[in-house]
């Protein structure tokens, strides 16, 4: 079945052009979230820009911008391994805070820990200019056959 | 519980949506605040949307809007000028978040020590059904000593 994710989908594999699949969610587009295969695996990147600024005394990337990178970077991850017509849906977030994100460019990378039929579970690591000195880490579980509401 | 300064209040009001750039663009909006719990509103706007398919706002949207609640909680029961740090944050997405509507968080801080503001939060949309349900753990400092302004 052709969706707009499996046309994404397919031109991402084919070519390397992400765009597609990312503008399936304006909220991520709108941050300026970037995703790109290393290899086969995808990688995601936030640049920075002024309006993602959470404290600008520190100054500080916004907890809630990095939360959203990284909810944004398992959504896309499953969105493109997996074989699903819709986007996952979101059952669960849980993010820890290791250390301040500095008004730099962010990066994540996630790992499915668990793929079932229904639920998926993922971890995510979300890095700065180190990337052994990640600024956060989370998991989230996702629905994946959520067309029944 | 101590009562805090209500000018502290009356001025976390006015600044708290200004100071941060952020939720400035969010464009998120202060409904209440005090010691007690604090609620947010934020008016929806067509880039919140995550699925275009199915016309739902990004989860995204709403952690924020949580993140941002219980920080605004947690100063407001602190009562005094401080810098409050997410430690950690979970939130239970319990039912989708429709386009075109407006999403409210209320934020409660349950327990605050000298260090740590323990949050828990609710959402919901235009019903009072609530959407999505979230706990977490914040850090407290304080400030140097200066004017006091919040």
């Amino acid at each position: 079945m052709s969706t707009a994710l499996a046309d994404a989908r397919l031109k991402a594999k084919a070519i390397g052009d992400c765009t597609a699949i990312i503008a399936l969610l304006p909220y991520a587009q709108w941050l300026g979230v970037e995703m790109r295969l290393l290899s086969t695996e995808p990688q995601f990147n936030l640049p920075f820009k002024p309006l993602l600024m959470g404290n600008p005394t520190l100054p500080a990337i916004h907890g809630g911008v990095t939360a959203t990178f990284m909810e944004t970077a398992a959504i896309l991850h499953l969105g493109f391994i997996l074989d699903e017509t819709r986007m996952p849906k979101s059952i669960d977030f849980s993010v820890d805070y290791l250390r301040s994100a500095a008004c730099v460019e962010s990066f994540a990378a996630c790992t499915v820990s668990r793929l079932g039929r229904r639920v998926a579970q993922v971890q995510i690591r979300c890095w700065q200019e180190d990337s052994e000195r990640p600024v956060a880490v989370a998991r989230a579980h996702f629905l994946l056959t959520a067309d029944v509401e | 519980m101590p009562t805090p300064n209500p000018r502290f209040l009356e001025a976390l009001q006015r600044s708290f949506t200004n100071y941060t750039p952020h939720i400035k663009a969010l464009g998120v909006e202060v409904e209440s605040i005090a010691a007690e719990a604090s609620t947010l509103r934020l008016p929806f706007q067509a880039h919140f949307i995550g699925d275009v398919a199915r016309g739902r706002l990004h989860t995204g949207v709403i952690t924020t809007l949580v993140d941002t609640a219980c920080g605004l909680a947690a100063l407001a029961r602190v009562g005094r000028p401080a810098a409050v740090a997410t430690l950690d944050l979970r939130v239970d997405y319990l039912r989708s978040a429709y386009a075109g509507q407006d999403l409210f968080c209320r934020a409660c801080c349950y327990r605050l020590t000298s260090t740590i503001a323990f949050l828990r939060a609710s959402v919901w949309q235009e019903t009072d059904v609530i959407i999505a349900e979230s706990m977490g753990a914040f850090v407290i400092t304080e400030l140097p000593q200066r004017k006091a302004t919040a």
